[in-house]
């Protein structure tokens, strides 16, 4: 989209009924680095790419934890990210001082929605540039929601956001259907895989991959450096196997990846 | 001439509190803390129920003891535990026990002018690992000390701790070390035979009294019965 005379203003529309303001901010959305998010019957599996800004500095946080039932990935601006968690841990926690249970998921998401689409018509106000997954549970099931700065929300069984996502989406197209049935470890195997659809060859390490999990028995928490380093290097070594399926750990630690992967597009 | 008579305020015929009497006590150790409370909740000269703890856990180092207006005590446990989940997300971390000392303070002060009926002791380990007690009052003056007992049967208790537990009593000058030498199954069985002689005279303490123990191990927890007159 190109700039032109209707999109200065978040409240005034074009004369195709569109507010660029809100398509610009989930542009943003789409320039930030990666998050995915997946689930099964039973847990919802946060993977998130962290870049950092230079060598020297340390890589963002886009994992939040929001409540033991709720976490979320955020990709865009990071800031108005950290802002919205701080709104949503603000509402999970007022709501167990009054009902002494978890705020179901849905209801959570619907109020930031809410949240957004004011933001969507005032005209003193601006969207906030951040797009976010939320994984939770609740008595109804393993949730997994993606929530835009238009105002809208939509329930997924898996999905990615930011840069190179499609790469990611096109990994969960093709293996979603086995989710919902998925055991936990395999739940985070696909998690890893989409995540390093998005690299593009760059090597999967825990220090440029989060992920974080919640589950029935499980209260939302991310898994540490040493853990993921674990399940990459099983992945490794699983794909490395894969030429010849029957013999396993067979050969050392790859260094890289096996060029059947097609490269995708954004 | 006759006098003028002034009227008389009105005064309400009801009040917002209640006592649900009942009595805690802390010790601090070396290496341990020791928090108790007796389970019995009454009104007046009613038993309401003889199975209610009064032992909260606010942090996995901090566990708070209150006698006094349970109602108050239930919205001033939630109050803190809804103040320590905003300060994980925060400082990613649980709160000290020092800080939830600190933090009840200020909670109770805030409500200087219609007060949380609440008589609390906080205990736990500190950052170090050596065991803390706090004491309070209603309105939020607070103290470390090396043992406490607040509620209906703490002035039975206090002046035996007092005698008992020379080293940490805040009447002994030059103030020593807030810590008593006993070990952690000494202070435990003080604290049982303190509650043992308090349910004799006070008719508020009494039914079971819940003993709950921290250490660097985590915490744990024994229950041992009272007379139930």
């Amino acid at each position: 989209m190109f700039r032109n005379q209707y999109d200065t203003d978040v409240t005034t529309w074009s004369p195709a009924g569109r507010l660029f303001q809100v398509e610009y901010a989930m542009e943003a959305v789409k320039q930030g680095s990666a998050a995915i998010g997946l689930r099964s019957s039973k847990h919802v599996v946060l993977a998130s790419v962290n870049k950092a800004a230079s060598e020297l500095s340390s890589h963002q946080r886009k994992i939040f934890k929001v409540d033991d039932h709720v976490g979320i990935a955020i990709a865009g601006l990071t800031a108005d990210g950290r802002v919205l968690s701080r709104y949503l841990r603000s509402e999970c926690i007022n709501h167990t001082f009054v009902y002494e249970s978890p705020l179901p998921v849905s209801r959570l998401v619907v109020q930031l929605a809410d949240k957004a689409q004011v933001c969507t018509q005032r005209s003193w106000k601006r969207p906030y540039g951040v797009g976010l997954l939320v994984a939770g549970l609740d008595e109804l099931g393993a949730h997994l929601y993606y929530n835009c700065p238009s105002g809208n929300y939509f329930e997924y069984q898996a999905f990615a956001i930011g840069s190179r996502s499609q790469a990611a989406k096109t990994y969960l197209e093709r293996k979603f259907e086995t989710f919902n049935d998925s055991s936990r470890e395999e739940l985070i195997k696909h998690g890893l895989l989409a995540v390093k659809e998005t690299l593009q060859g760059e090597k999967l390490t825990s220090s440029i991959c989060t992920v974080a999990i919640v589950g029935v028995d499980e209260p939302f928490h991310k898994l540490d450096l040493g853990t993921v380093q674990e399940l990459i290097d099983v992945l490794e070594a699983e794909e490395a196997g894969t030429s010849e399926p029957q013999r396993e750990g067979d050969q050392s630690a790859m260094q890289e990846d096996s060029p059947d992967v097609a490269p995708m597009d954004i | 001439m006759a006098p003028v008579e002034a009227a008389t305020k009105q005064h309400a015929n009801w009040s917002p509190y209640d006592n649900n009497g009942g009595t805690v006590v802390a010790i601090a150790g070396g290496n341990y803390c020791v928090v108790a409370a007796d389970t019995r909740m009454s009104t007046g000269y009613s038993i309401l129920t003889r199975d209610y703890s009064k032992i909260c856990q606010l942090a996995d180092k901090s566990i708070m003891a209150s006698s006094g207006f349970q109602a108050d005590v239930k919205a001033l446990q939630k109050h803190l535990a809804a103040k320590h989940l905003i300060y994980q997300h925060q400082h990613n971390k649980q709160m000290s026990c020092p800080a939830m000392a600190q933090l009840l303070s200020n909670t109770l002060y805030y409500k200087r002018f219609f007060p949380y009926y609440a008589f609390n002791v906080l205990g736990g380990l500190d950052s170090e690992g050596k065991g803390c007690v706090f004491t309070y009052d209603a309105v939020g003056s607070y103290e470390r000390v090396g043992y406490s007992a607040q509620g209906s049967g703490a002035t039975l208790i206090t002046p035996v701790l007092d005698n008992q537990l020379k080293t940490p009593s805040p009447l002994l000058l030059p103030a020593k070390d807030a810590i008593t030498p006993l070990s952690e199954t000494e202070a435990v069985d003080m604290v049982k035979d303190v509650f043992a002689s308090a349910a004799e005279r006070d008719i508020y303490t009494g039914d079971r009294v819940e003993i709950v123990v921290v250490n660097s191990e985590g915490i744990r927890r024994e229950y041992v019965e009272l007379r139930k007159d």
